[in-house]
C-alpha cells in the first residue's frame, strides 16, 4: 500500500522532515511514525475539519475587503529544545540590541559619533520621527514586543531575514493554530511534549503594566485598532479578549490636558498604556497625517508629558529599515559585545557606487527588496523574475539605491506541506515573538511558521497567498517539571461520601416504573 | 464600559430579537395562507407587510414567494430576516472581545450558512429556513444567557432585545387586520408571538379578541407581551443607572419607556381591545424615542473632536 510520504521528492533545500528520502531527521521520528499509516482521505478529512474550524471561529485574515481564513497545513513544523535554545538566545539578542540601539538614535547618537552606523541613514529614514527625539520611555522599553523574521539556509542553519518592531503581527495565529491542532490531530500531539504558547497573552500584559508611565500603581491597559476592516483586526480582537483589556478604536478616545482618556458608558476613563495596532503615521493626526481617523489628535503630546505609554514606541522604523538591518551584527558587538548568535543573510549595500554597480549587473541572480517593504511587498526575486521586471527593477533602483537593498537568494528551507491529497515540499520561515518587559525579554516557545503555498515560491506572507505551520518547540526532558501527585489530590474532599447515597448526583423525582 | 461596545451590544440585541420576530411572524402567516382555503393570499400579505412597515405597491399582487424575498432573504436590508442576521453579526464583529467567543462564532456561523439555508428553503419550502433562525437566535440567547456576564454589557443586550420586541408586538396588535372578527386570526397572531400554548396553559381554548388582545399587551408572565417588554426594559435603563433611583424620571429614555408602560397597564380593557391602534402606536413611538434617548445618552462617541482650541 503506498503510504502518504511516498511521492515526496526532496527540493534543492534543507528539508525541514527529511535528511535524506525516507529517512526522517531526529526531531520528527516520532511525528513522522505517527503520520505514516495514515491515509489520505483521512488527512484531507482532518484538513477540512481545520478550515472549518477556522471559518466558524472568524480565524481570518482581511484581504480586498474580503475576510478569509489563515490556511493552516496539517502537518506541524518541529524544532528540538537545543536548536530553540540557539533561536532563544539569538532573538534576544537581536531585540537586547535594537532597544540599545533606538535609545541611542533618540538620545545621545553615540553611534554615529563612533561611526559604527552612518548619520545619513538615519536622517533618510523616513520612519525617523523627530516628535519623540530625546523621550524616555518610563521603563526603557521601546520594543515591547518584536517579531524577527528566521529562514534556514541551505545547510540548516537559522539566519535573520528582517526585523520587525513597529507592530508585529502574527502570533494570534501562534495561539489558534495550537488551539486548532490539537482538536484536530490529538493523538499525534499527545506523543509530543510540545511547549506551550497559551502564556503569550499573560506576558504581554506584564510586560505592558510594567511600561505605565511613572506613579500610575493600577493602570489602564488597552489595544487600539484601525477597526474590523483591517487584515489584523482578528488578532487585535483576540488579544485584547485574552488579556481582558479594551479594544480600542480612534473614535473611543479623546486627549484633554494631555491625558488620553477613552469614552465609556459612565463618561471619561483614562488609559496609561496603550498597545497600538496603529502605524506611526496614523496615531495622531497632530504631528503625522493630518487626515488620519484611527489615531488620536494630541496623543504623542500626552505621551511626551509622561501621562501615556505608547507600545510600541514612536519611530522604532529606524531599527528595522532593511538597510540598518545590515548594521545590526557590527551594533551587537558595539552594544553588547557579544558574538552575534544569529547571522545576517548576506546583503548589499547599494549606496556605495561600486557595489550598486556590481548589482545592477547581475539582478537575475538576486533578491532586491525595498527598505521599508513589509508583507512581501516590492519584492522581486532576481532569478524567478520576468525580463521585465527586472527591466523595470533595474531603473527604480539607479534612481533610488537609498530605497533598496539586495540580498543572496536563500533556498528557504523546506518541509512536508498537503497540497490536494498529496504532501510536497514548501517553503517556510519562523517569526518567533519576543516580549520586553523591561527585566528580561522572553521569546514565545513556537512562533508562527509560515509557507509558500505555490510550488517553488519563496515569498511567504499571508497577503501573498501564503499559510501558515503550528510550530512544535520540544520540551527539553531535563527541564520537566514533575506533575502532581496522586497523593496530593486526595486531600480534596471527596464528592461520593457527601452524597446522600453513594455515587448518585443529586436527582429530582424518578419515574416510578410498574411493579410487576 | 466603552460606549461603542454598548452601542454593538444593543444593536446586537436588537437585530437578533428582529430575526426571531419576524421568522416567527412570517412562519404563523404562510401556515395560515397554506392551511386555510378561504385566505386571500394578496391581503394576508399586505397585513404581513404593514405590520413590518414594509411598503407594498398597491397595482402589485401580492405572494408569498414575494414575501419571502422581501423580508426574510434579503441580506441589504436590516428589516429583514438575512439582514438582521448579517448587521448582528457585523456589530458582533467589532465587539468581539467583548462579547463571548461562543456567542460571536454562534452568529458568524448562522451568517456564513444562511446563504446555504436559503437554497434549502427553495426545494423544501420556507419553514426551513425559519426554523433555522429561530433556534439559532434562540442558541444565541441561551449562550448570552450562560457565557456574558450579567453586567452592563447584559444590559444593553437585554434593552435593546426589550425595546425591539415590545415595538414587534405592538406592531402585531395595532394594524387592523381584515379578519379581525374570526377566532382562527387570534390563534395565527397569538402563534406569530410564539404564544399560542401560552395563551392556552393561561386562557384556555376560548380564543377571541379581547382574550388575545389582554394577553399579548397586559400579560405580565407571558415574556413576550408588551407590558412584560417594556417592563424589562425599563428594569435595565434602572439598572443602567442606578444613581437616579430616587428620580426615575431624570432619564429621559426611562420616562418615555415608563409612560408608554403605565398608560398600557392602566388602560380601560374594552376600550383597548375596541381601538388598538389608539393604545399601541404610542408604545411604538416610545419604543423609538427610548432607543434615541439611549443613544443620546450612552453613545457619545460620535461626537465632534474639540481639540483644536485646546493647543496653545
Amino acid at each position: 500500500m503506498a503510504d502518504i510520504f511516498d511521492d515526496y521528492v526532496l527540493a534543492q533545500a534543507w528539508d525541514e522532515m527529511f535528511e535524506m528520502p525516507g529517512v526522517p531527521r531526529p526531531a520528527y521520528e516520532v511525528l513522522f511514525a505517527a503520520l505514516q499509516p495514515l491515509e489520505s482521505d483521512d488527512l484531507n478529512f482532518r484538513a477540512e475539519q481545520l478550515s472549518r474550524m477556522f471559518t466558524d471561529r472568524g480565524v481570518t485574515f482581511a484581504m480586498g475587503g474580503e475576510e478569509r481564513p489563515f490556511p493552516l497545513d496539517l502537518v506541524p513544523r518541529v524544532i528540538m529544545a537545543s536548536e530553540w535554545d540557539a533561536v532563544t538566545r539569538g532573538v534576544a539578542q537581536r531585540v537586547r540590541t535594537l532597544e540599545a540601539f533606538l535609545a541611542d538614535v533618540y538620545g545621545p547618537g553615540r553611534v554615529f559619533a563612533d561611526g559604527v552606523v552612518p548619520r545619513s541613514l538615519i536622517t533618510s529614514s523616513i520612519h525617523m520621527h523627530r516628535a519623540v527625539h530625546g523621550f524616555n520611555p518610563p521603563n526603557g522599553v521601546r520594543v515591547h514586543v518584536a517579531g524577527i523574521d528566521l529562514v534556514r539556509d541551505e545547510a540548516g542553519a537559522f539566519r535573520v531575514l528582517e526585523d520587525n518592531v513597529r507592530v508585529p503581527s502574527g502570533v494570534s495565529y501562534v495561539i489558534e493554530n495550537r488551539r486548532a491542532m490539537t482538536q484536530s490531530i490529538p493523538a499525534v500531539f499527545g506523543e509530543h511534549r510540545v511547549h506551550p504558547v497559551h502564556e503569550y497573552p499573560a506576558r504581554l500584559l506584564t510586560a505592558l503594566r510594567a511600561a505605565a508611565p511613572a506613579g500610575v500603581s493600577e493602570p489602564t491597559v488597552a489595544v487600539l485598532t484601525p477597526g474590523i476592516y483591517n487584515a489584523a483586526y482578528f488578532e487585535h480582537a483576540l488579544l485584547a479578549r485574552l488579556m481582558g483589556v479594551e479594544l480600542l478604536e480612534g473614535r473611543d478616545l479623546v486627549c484633554r490636558n494631555n491625558k488620553l482618556r477613552m469614552r465609556t458608558t459612565d463618561g471619561e476613563r483614562p488609559v496609561h498604556v496603550l498597545y497600538r495596532r496603529v502605524d506611526d503615521d496614523f496615531l495622531d493626526p497632530l504631528h503625522f497625517r493630518s487626515d488620519s481617523q484611527m489615531g488620536c489628535p494630541g496623543l504623542i503630546n500626552a505621551a511626551r508629558a509622561g501621562n501615556v505609554t505608547i507600545a510600541n514606541a514612536v519611530g522604532n522604523g529606524v531599527a528595522d529599515d532593511k538597510l540598518l538591518y545590515t548594521y545590526v551584527p557590527d551594533l551587537v558587538r558595539y552594544y553588547l559585545n557579544e558574538a552575534p548568535v544569529l547571522d545576517n543573510v548576506e546583503t548589499y549595500r547599494l549606496e556605495d557606487p561600486e557595489i550598486l554597480h556590481d548589482v545592477l549587473g547581475r539582478l537575475h541572480e538576486l533578491v532586491i527588496k525595498p527598505v521599508d517593504g513589509s508583507g512581501g511587498k516590492g519584492i522581486v526575486i532576481g532569478p524567478q523574475a520576468s525580463e521585465e521586471t527586472l527591466v523595470e527593477i533595474h531603473g527604480v533602483v539607479a534612481s533610488n539605491p537609498r530605497g533598496w537593498i539586495a540580498q543572496r537568494p536563500v533556498a528557504l528551507s523546506t518541509a512536508p506541506t498537503l497540497i490536494g491529497d498529496r504532501l510536497v515540499p514548501r517553503h517556510i520561515d519562523l517569526r518567533p515573538f519576543a516580549v520586553n518587559d523591561g527585566e528580561d525579554v522572553w521569546v514565545l516557545p513556537g512562533g508562527l511558521t509560515r509557507v509558500a503555498l505555490p510550488e517553488g515560491a519563496l515569498v511567504v506572507n499571508s497577503s501573498q497567498g501564503g499559510g501558515s505551520k503550528d510550530t512544535w518547540v520540544l520540551a527539553d526532558e531535563a527541564q520537566r517539571v514533575p506533575a502532581q501527585r496522586a497523593t496530593d489530590l486526595a486531600a480534596l474532599p471527596s464528592r461520593v461520601s457527601d452524597a446522600p447515597f453513594s455515587g448518585a448526583r443529586d436527582a429530582g423525582p424518578t419515574v416510578q416504573m410498574a411493579q410487576q | 464600559m466603552l460606549s461603542r461596545i454598548a452601542e454593538s451590544l444593543f444593536w446586537i440585541g436588537r437585530y437578533v430579537e428582529r430575526a426571531d420576530d419576524t421568522a416567527r411572524l412570517l412562519d404563523a402567516f404562510l401556515r395560515r395562507v397554506l392551511e386555510d382555503p378561504w385566505t386571500d393570499e394578496d391581503a394576508e400579505c399586505r397585513s404581513l407587510l404593514a405590520i413590518l412597515g414594509v411598503p407594498a405597491p398597491r397595482d402589485v399582487v401580492q405572494n408569498t414567494g414575494e414575501i419571502m424575498r422581501k423580508v426574510a432573504f434579503d441580506d441589504k436590508t436590516a428589516s429583514a430576516i438575512a439582514g438582521a442576521v448579517a448587521a448582528a453579526r457585523e456589530n458582533a464583529r467589532g465587539a468581539r472581545e467583548a462579547i463571548s467567543s461562543e456567542m460571536w462564532e454562534c452568529l458568524n456561523v448562522t451568517w456564513r450558512t444562511m446563504p446555504e439555508r436559503r437554497r434549502a428553503a427553495a426545494r423544501l419550502g420556507p419553514n426551513t429556513y425559519l426554523d433555522y433562525v429561530r433556534e439559532r437566535t434562540a442558541m444565541f440567547s441561551g449562550l448570552a444567557e450562560s457565557t456574558l456576564s450579567h453586567d452592563d454589557g447584559w444590559q444593553f443586550l437585554v434593552l435593546g432585545r426589550s425595546l425591539e420586541r415590545a415595538d414587534m408586538t405592538a406592531r402585531l396588535l395595532s394594524v387592523q387586520l381584515l379578519t379581525a372578527d374570526q377566532p382562527v386570526t387570534w390563534v395565527t397572531v397569538l402563534s406569530a408571538c410564539g404564544g399560542y400554548e401560552a395563551f392556552l396553559h393561561t386562557h384556555g381554548g376560548m380564543v377571541d379578541r379581547s382574550r388575545a388582545v389582554q394577553f399579548l399587551a397586559l400579560d405580565r408572565s407571558f415574556p413576550r407581551s408588551v407590558l412584560h417588554s417594556l417592563t424589562t426594559a425599563e428594569q435595565c435603563l434602572a439598572s443602567l443607572n442606578p444613581q437616579l433611583a430616587r428620580n426615575q424620571g431624570a432619564d429621559p429614555a426611562r420616562r418615555v419607556v415608563g409612560q408608554a408602560r403605565t398608560a398600557l397597564e392602566y388602560a380601560d380593557v374594552i376600550e383597548l381591545v375596541r381601538d388598538l391602534s389608539v393604545h399601541l402606536v404610542p408604545v411604538q413611538e416610545a419604543c423609538a424615542s427610548a432607543s434615541q434617548a439611549v443613544s443620546r445618552r450612552y453613545f457619545t462617541y460620535a461626537t465632534p473632536l474639540a481639540w483644536a482650541q485646546e493647543l496653545v
